[in-house]
């Protein structure tokens, strides 16, 4: 995507560096090339950009002086958390200050009477969970790198996890986000209570890519930790039986803890590194979970494995213990790293659909490998219809990877027009901001502009992420509709 | 057919934001109760009705404004699901549009999540008749800012909620009310603590010294609860009628003779927050987290106590004189009246769309 790499302006740098350290401790601010070299990227490596300061605020009052001398002098602001991210969205700016939040680690509080833990933005999404670990709770949503992520990073990009068909996402967990406009003025979305007077900005907030406000604080929901959990691992012939038989669980009135799909370029990946005992004839394969009290898990477990079997699987195993259901979990988890050895590099779509597309879609990922001649094994949050299928690429070779673009922007644009959406999950950030195009026309992109304005008025806040400019779609279209034959000189170089 | 409606109501638009004229959004008419002040011309949104799309084995269902949200329900019962924040009906032509417009919940609220909780997409007509499309009919979708989650609860003072995409889920298996009798104080605190408990409870009613819990989910998991719990279980009808009664306070505890008490509070607070020790009768849902109050203690008075408990109040019943005089919403903070201010100029420029129903000046 020819991300200009922006110069530093040096007599810039050192103006705002000044003023910045008037007013945080002077360590807390950084501008020498070898200090801000670590804050270059995310997770999504690709991509990267020094930027022209890092800021380390320790408290409020800190970040709210930091935004306020951004304000005055107009220097755009990028917040970021552990920079464990996937789409980009924590990208630095040349001529931005990069806020980490990572020294504002306190749990302020856990309430186990009420339920509510209330933490700094920069607490890992595993350590609130252990935190309320001794009263019997735990935070529900558990995105793939919870032992890492930080809780305000969750809020910025709304995260999921393997449970959010029973337990929902980041936006049905966080009741109230504490934070600072782009003038520095403290803002509370939500409450404590289940919900406020006035427009429920909580909704807007969440997910916003730090594009609206900063956040300092997070009072977080907290449930009761089930019981008990037991997970069946069902084995398909064929990979659509396998997606009907999702859809048949759901139709038989069970919302199983997680459900997940694997095809067997995936499970023969990864069953070489975690030997989970996958059944590696099977077409594809499914992990249904359940967890809740001894007698609701057996009866559900029962319940499931009579659906499973009319659904025409060829094996069934239940867990029979704690660590056989954290077996079969672990190839699941260990899917990405799985291909990563493999392949020299590999492309992570994250398109969701509606569960009924999925043979189709399954079958357009095929026809697509043969078409572009390259292999692309699926896992699948199969519950909520979240894909992430993975292309196997090498970027050394400059032609894989025009291949390996055209290829996902296709299988996206084909999640779009089954009714679904480019990002279940893992943000637009800069990577799928020219996919928003083929998502949301000038109308919509106009309202989110202006949505944008409400909070933000001088676009300061981690700009150019998220939402693209009607110029750049215009762009974008007149490449894209020459149909994905084409190599995309604007696209990321990784 | 519908796209004839579209235009109609895309022409009203056009033709109000051209005469700075207001519209008072309306369906069934049954929340006209609720809010600030209703100004302008009515612009019933019941003509655009209908389920547009229903796969149970999506659990997701797409209908238009107009649907009567009976019918909505009734459609979703015969697959065995529902709308699990349970929307409050108020009256017998509630429709979809109002429900989300207004935001409110059910007493399966504490368990399930509010009606924001469950929107995924909607479809919206914005104050200059252009239709726009946010979300979408999928569970995870993070593409953009979430605006149809916005609109829960936005009173009609954005756009006209056209179509909205929702979140359904099963039926439970088995459900069960049993009942109690503990003072408030104690009442609260037991809920607060069957809260960390893995306990199937899906609503609660505390008012004047009787607890009533309903349990639903698993039939071995309700079961097992009732025995744990203990209580008086009441008959499956009387409990159907009971909760009904608190979701439309049509129970005695709102009535005032055969209308709708006159004075009625909403107080949204912490689950685990004390008894408040207001003067009046109360009614606890939620767990703790929403207490219904008939009282006419002075407004300031109440809004001050609520807000040092880290909750809000809502006038949510009274006549005019009453609206006016203490202003229906907790009022907002600087900084997020601003921002409110900026939405409303950026959905709406021509202030078209119910003026003041939310609060004077938005």
């Amino acid at each position: 995507m020819n991300l200009p790499n922006v110069r530093i302006d040096f007599l810039r740098q050192a103006e705002v560096a000044g003023r910045l350290r008037a007013a945080l401790p002077a360590t807390s601010v950084l501008s020498r090339e070898e200090d801000t070299r670590p804050y270059e990227c995310d997770g999504l490596s690709a991509y990267r950009q020094l930027p022209m300061i890092v800021a380390l605020p320790a408290n409020e009052q800190e970040v709210a002086a930091v935004l306020r001398i951004c304000h005055e002098l107009k220097v755009p602001v990028v917040a970021r958390g552990a920079g464990t991210g996937l789409s980009g969205g924590a990208l630095p700016m040349g001529d931005g200050v990069l806020l980490s939040l990572a020294k504002m680690k306190k749990i302020i509080a856990v309430d186990p009477l009420a339920r509510i833990a209330r933490v700094q933005p920069g607490v890992r999404n595993a350590a609130i969970s252990e935190a309320a670990d001794p009263y019997g709770l735990y935070y529900a949503p558990d995105p793939s790198s919870q032992i890492a992520c930080t809780i305000g990073g969750n809020v910025a990009e709304n995260s999921g996890g393997v449970h959010c068909l029973k337990y929902g996402l980041t936006v049905n967990n966080v009741l109230r986000v504490r934070g600072l406009t782009i003038e520095g003025e403290v803002v509370e979305f939500g409450a404590e209570s289940l919900d406020t007077p006035g427009y429920d900005l909580l909704a807007a907030v969440i997910g916003s890519e730090g594009m609206l406000a900063v956040t300092t604080e997070v009072s977080v929901r907290l449930v009761p930790k089930p019981e008990t959990a037991r997970c069946i691992m069902a084995s398909f012939d064929d990979v659509e039986k396998a997606g009907n038989a999702v859809a048949d669980v759901i139709a038989a009135g069970i919302i199983p803890a997680g459900m997940e799909m694997m095809d067997q370029p995936a499970t023969r990946a990864v069953e070489e590194f975690v030997h989970a005992g996958y059944d590696l004839a099977a077409a594809a394969i499914l992990l249904c979970e359940s967890d809740g009290t001894a007698e609701e898990v057996d009866e559900e477990i029962a319940r499931m494995t009579a659906v499973l079997q009319q659904s025409g699987a060829t094996g069934l195993r239940v867990s029979g213990s704690e660590a056989e259901r954290l077996k079969f979990w672990a190839g699941r988890k260990a899917a990405f790293p799985a291909v990563g050895r493999i392949s020299p590099d590999y492309y992570c779509m994250d398109g969701t659909i509606p569960r009924r597309s999925l043979g189709e879609i399954l079958l357009f990922v095929a026809a697509m490998e043969k078409k572009y001649g390259l292999r692309c094994p699926n896992v699948f949050h199969a519950g909520d219809g979240n894909l992430h299928p993975l292309i196997l690429f090498d970027a050394n070779n400059p032609d894989e990877l025009a291949r390996t673009e055209a290829f996902a922007a296709e299988v996206l644009e084909k999640c779009v027009a089954v009714g679904g959406t480019i990002t279940g999950e893992h943000g637009v950030g800069i990577e799928k901001i020219n996919q928003m195009c083929m998502q949301f026309g000038a109308a919509e992109l106009a309202v989110f502009r202006g949505l944008k304005a409400a909070f933000d008025e001088h676009g300061l806040l981690n700009p150019g992420k998220n939402i693209p400019t009607l110029h750049r779609c215009a762009e974008y279209g007149g490449m894209h509709v020459k149909g994905g034959s084409l190599s995309f000189p604007e696209l990321p170089r990784f | 057919m519908i796209d004839d409606l579209i235009a109609g109501l895309a022409q009203a638009v056009r033709n109000a934001a051209a005469a700075k004229r207001a519209l008072r959004l309306r369906g069934g008419g049954s929340k006209d109760f609720y809010g600030q002040s209703l100004d302008g011309d009515v612009l019933d949104t019941r003509g655009y009705a209908g389920i547009v799309e229903y796969d149970p084995t999506e659990l997701v269902v797409t209908a238009r404004c107009g649907t009567p949200l009976a019918e909505l329900e009734t459609a979703l019962a015969e697959k065995k699901q529902m709308l699990a924040c349970e929307c409050p009906h108020f009256g017998a032509g509630s429709t979809l549009g109002g429900a989300v417009a207004t935001g409110l919940s059910g007493p399966r609220r504490q368990a399930a999540g509010s009606v924001r909780d469950f929107v995924l997409g909607a479809k919206l007509m914005d104050g200059r008749g252009d239709v726009l499309n946010f979300g979408g009919r999928v569970m995870k979708n993070v593409a953009g800012y979430d605006v149809s989650r916005l609109l829960a609860g936005s009173l009609g003072t954005l756009g006209i909620i056209l179509e909205v995409s929702l979140k359904t889920l099963p039926l439970p298996v088995a459900s069960a009310t049993i009942s109690f009798e503990l003072p408030e104080e104690r009442a609260i605190q037991t809920l607060n603590q069957w809260g960390g408990k893995p306990l199937p409870v899906s609503a609660s009613a505390w008012t004047d010294g009787q607890l009533r819990v309903r349990l639903c989910g698993a039939a071995a998991a309700v079961r097992a609860a009732c025995e744990t719990l203990g209580g008086e279980r009441l008959a499956d009808n009387a409990a159907a009628a009971y909760w009904r009664g608190v979701r439309d306070q049509t129970d005695a505890f709102f009535a005032q003779g055969d209308a709708p008490f006159a004075l009625l509070w909403r107080l949204s607070l912490p689950s685990s927050t004390a008894p408040l020790n207001l003067s009046g009768e109360s009614l606890i849902e939620w767990g703790g987290a929403l207490r219904w109050l008939k009282s006419g203690a002075d407004a300031v008075h109440i809004r001050a106590v609520v807000a040092k408990a880290g909750g809000h109040a809502t006038l949510f019943r009274a006549d005019d004189q009453a609206r006016v005089a203490a202003g229906v919403f907790q009022p907002l903070p600087a900084a997020m009246l601003r921002i409110h201010r900026n939405l409303k100029a950026q959905f709406d420029p021509a202030r078209i769309f119910n003026p003041g129903r939310m609060y004077a000046n938005l």
